[in-house]
């Protein structure tokens, strides 16, 4: 018998991610694969896993999860979501133990918009096509081939709490980057006006409800094509800025269609796709075009970033039982530690 | 010979930092995707580090690299030295036969177009099955197969406004071109000619989740809705019941 996390409710939309599929765009298949790549590797060295390893993204509001087999450690990583054990309020980005049978209700996002949520040792679940992480329209990953639902049981491949401290983000490490989203300018940039080209630069535009993880769709000033909307149809990357007829920015991302036949005026640079994950409906956004090498040494410094990701992270103290007091002196801690940073 | 399609040099166009379209010719042609075939051929056998997936389309390649590795003007560079990619002597290629039940519930536009095009669904029939066609490309969703080569007489505008869902496996067509469709449901603005008890796409067929791919050869064979339901039955079992013929070139 395996030992599971169980689903007590499944949330707005969590679904079971690692770093996604390679290889298989050429068959139709979205690459999917966690939205927010620092958050999963944040989340999943907060518990001693591989960084890579899948765990459980949450999309603004969160699931209630319980495991009656066996106690497990976790930590939230990305958004700043409330989180609370047996309705007790706990802190996001840090470790917490869930002895068994209790409850972990993961509330609203408070900042941001996608979490992930790692447990200690990962889950035992089958990849298909070289991964598991799950993308609804193939009906491929997770644990059917969908987001979770109520009652789904996610079997735990190392059921239980590792012997190794309780950790948390350092608060400079927990900040949402500011400011414009840098782009690339192609590949078909050449498919609209200089007019069209000059306000998609100049304007703000308004993340819109009916984004998911196919596509973040912005609303605001029109941007103009050149000549015909169409394109013959060719391949889509993580952060293309496609604009069809209405003039409207759709940004693409991980579940993403694998070709589109819309001119796709910018790319998002890869450094900046996290921060794609994190926009909320209503937030609104600006593009910036910046200089490939620049782009370059930004992706740089994130591989960087994450292959020194234990460096964001201090050890705390806790007893067995956090209490408030107990909190307000984590928050001392905290402080003091950060001093070093 | 010379096909004004084709470009003397490739277009190549940035896709952001990781990576890098490469644009062999104009429109929709069979050699200009021949081209792209050859290309992508070519260079995936220089397995290069860094470069980390190839995604061939109609006209393009879609070359996805890892920046840290490897810069687009190495990309670019290689391909320049690749260039024009010729296609090897005696090369395998594939020609499919998919069986297809054509109108009624499987297909709900071919009475529509039969009316549209002032002829009857036989003669409909008749020409979707004797075409060759060539699969120029797997996208939109996993599986999905992009064909040209209809006959001229179906070519008909898609829908003005697409249908939010079709039914699985369905056989279309759009414009110029005509689809086979993996066992999802899908939205589409094409019209809907047949369904077929192939599986374009089966990921619990884990020798060979996926059928088609660009370059290959491709006709369908009308059957009964008996001999659909048999052959259906088959096809849940894991079984390719698409026939496939392999030739050299």
């Amino acid at each position: 018998m395996s030992v599971d996390l169980e689903i007590v409710e499944p949330g707005l939309a969590t679904t079971l991610q690692d770093l996604g599929r390679r290889g298989f765009q050429r068959f139709g298949i979205s690459a999917s694969g966690v939205m927010d790549p620092i958050a999963l590797a944040t989340a999943n060295a907060l518990v001693g896993n591989k960084l890579e390893t899948a765990a459980l993204e949450i999309t603004l509001a969160g699931p209630t999860l319980t495991c009656a087999g066996a106690d497990i450690r976790f930590a939230l990583a990305g958004a700043d979501f409330a989180v609370a054990i047996d309705g007790r309020p706990v802190s996001s980005h840090e470790t917490h133990d869930l002895k068994a049978g209790q409850r972990l209700s993961i509330g609203t996002a408070r900042d941001g918009a996608r979490a992930v949520l790692a447990v200690s040792g990962g889950f035992q679940v089958a990849p298909m096509l070289g991964s598991v992480s799950t993308h609804s329209r193939s009906q491929l990953g997770g644990l059917d081939g969908g987001a979770l639902r109520a009652g789904d049981r996610l079997p735990l491949a190392v059921p239980g709490l590792p012997a190794r401290p309780h950790l948390m983000v350092s608060p400079a490490h927990r900040r949402r980057a500011q400011g414009a989203v840098r782009v690339l300018l192609g590949p078909q940039d050449d498919a609209f006006s200089a007019e069209g080209i000059a306000t998609f630069f100049a304007s703000d535009y308004t993340v819109t409800a009916l984004s998911d993880r196919m596509g973040c769709r912005l609303e605001g000033p029109r941007v103009q094509h050149a000549g015909a909307v169409g394109i013959v149809s060719d391949g889509t990357v993580f952060g293309s800025i496609q604009i069809p007829g209405n003039g409207q920015p759709i940004i693409l991302l991980a579940d993403r269609q694998t070709t589109g036949g819309y001119p796709k005026i910018a790319t998002v640079i890869s450094a900046d796709l996290p921060r794609l994950a994190q926009l909320r409906p209503g937030e609104r956004v600006r593009f910036q075009a910046i200089e490939e090498d620049a782009a370059i040494q930004l992706a740089r410094d994130m591989r960087e970033r994450i292959r020194r990701i234990d460096a964001s992270l201090v050890e705390i103290q806790r007893t067995a039982v956090p209490t408030s007091d107990h909190l307000l002196a984590c928050n001392l801690i905290d402080g003091v530690i950060s001093a070093f940073d | 010979m010379a096909n004004d399609a084709l470009y003397a040099v490739p277009r190549f166009r940035r896709s952001g930092d990781t990576a890098l379209t490469v644009e062999v010719g104009d429109g929709i042609d069979a050699d200009v995707n021949a081209r792209v075939v050859d290309l992508d051929r070519a260079l995936t056998e220089r397995a290069l580090p860094g470069i980390v997936e190839i995604v061939p389309t109609y006209r393009t390649l879609l070359v996805c690299f890892d920046p840290v590795m490897l810069s687009r003007r190495d990309i670019e560079a290689e391909i320049m030295a690749l260039w024009p990619p010729v296609a090897p002597k005696g090369q395998v290629r594939r020609r499919w036969t998919v069986p297809v039940a054509y109108g009624g519930d499987n297909g709900m536009d071919l009475d529509w177009l039969a009316q549209r095009l002032d002829t009857t669904t036989d003669e409909i029939v008749a020409r979707h099955s004797a075409a060759e066609y060539r699969v120029y490309m797997i996208g939109f969703m996993p599986g999905f197969a992009y064909l040209g080569g209809l006959d001229a007489a179906l070519h008909v505008d898609r829908r003005p406004e697409p249908r939010l869902v079709t039914p699985p496996c369905s056989v279309s067509i759009g414009g110029q071109q005509a689809a086979v469709a993996p066992p999802l449901a899908s939205p589409s603005g094409w019209h809907m000619l047949g369904r077929t008890p192939v599986r374009s796409y089966d990921p619990r067929r884990t020798h060979e989740p996926f059928l088609f791919r660009a370059g290959d050869l491709l006709r369908f064979r009308p059957i009964s809705v008996a001999e659909f339901a048999a052959l259906e039955r088959a096809a849940e079992t894991g079984a390719i019941i698409a026939e496939r013929e392999e030739f050299k070139v």
